[in-house]
């Protein structure tokens, strides 16, 4: 396969992502679709990587994952603690983040 | 090489799906699982890249550890169906517009480059491409700054959700 297949799948899988962060309310899913946006990144390193034959690409999309994990760890924090305090698990509606 | 690219082709369609179950399925719960799915799907795309080592990261960190967080948070948190939006508000009909116009201007941006190599199967690659004995040796040699950066990184981040998702009261308080 071509790598411009699997650039071109990134790119959907990206604003398929971005679609989900601008419509849906539920922090949640925005955190799933940032997910989302991230592995097409991901995607199109690895692609890039095969591409010229070197695994600097990889490791780069190794960094990503652990910078998505920090993210989520983070975000998934943020929302226990809304939870907790009985706010509305809804973007709309939390427009502060003062605790 | 017609094996190829049927694998492609099934791991796209999964990866794709995955993807738009995201977005659509109501319930967060079932969200979930569908990232689940399209993380499951990347990781075949990437053996057909040769990257043996992150697609087994990918199914053993990703879809393993971090969808695990993920259910419990949804379970603790009692995932109720989002009700639909009661008035189609401008965000919910100019969302999607502004994502199919980033999607266009995206596949302008692959199609159009100038990058002859796009256009190949890529280099031609040794037999060890991809495995973890290369991967850790760029890991520990030449980007050894951004692996400590990124395990301090992890350290912040794993403090910082103790500090945020903890009680604000005292034990005796809550007896």
């Amino acid at each position: 396969m071509d790598i411009a297949w699997y650039l071109v799948l990134s790119a959907f899988i990206f604003c398929i992502g971005a679609a989900g962060v601008l419509t849906r309310r539920n922090p949640l899913v925005i955190l799933l679709c940032l997910e989302l946006m991230l592995n097409a990144g991901n995607l199109a390193l690895v692609a890039f990587s095969r591409m010229h034959g070197g695994e600097a690409g990889q490791v780069f999309a190794l960094i990503v994952m652990v910078i998505a994990a920090c993210e989520v760890v983070i975000g998934l924090g943020i929302i226990v603690a809304m939870h907790r305090n009985r706010l509305p698990i809804d973007v709309d509606e939390m427009s502060e983040l003062r605790g | 090489m017609w094996f190829e690219q049927v694998l492609f082709f099934v791991a796209a369609i999964g990866a794709l799906g995955g993807a738009l179950g995201v977005v659509i399925l109501r319930n967060p719960f079932y969200s979930v699982l569908a990232l689940v799915a399209h993380l499951v799907a990347l990781a075949m795309l990437f053996l057909l890249l040769h990257a043996e080592f992150i697609a087994a990261g990918q199914v053993v960190v990703y879809a393993g550890a971090v969808m695990v967080l993920y259910v419990f948070v949804v379970a603790y948190i009692g995932g109720s169906d989002e009700p639909l939006r009661p008035e189609g508000g401008a965000i919910s009909t100019f969302g999607p517009l502004f994502a199919a116009a980033i999607a266009i201007e995206l596949c302008i941006a692959m199609l159009g480059t100038g990058l002859e190599a796009v256009d190949s199967k890529g280099a031609d690659i040794g037999a060890g491409f991809g495995s973890p004995a290369a991967i850790g040796e760029l890991l520990l040699r030449k980007f050894l700054v951004a692996f400590e950066a990124a395990s301090f990184l992890l350290l912040i981040a794993a403090v910082g959700a103790v500090v945020l998702a903890r009680r604000r009261r005292g034990l005796e308080e809550v007896a």
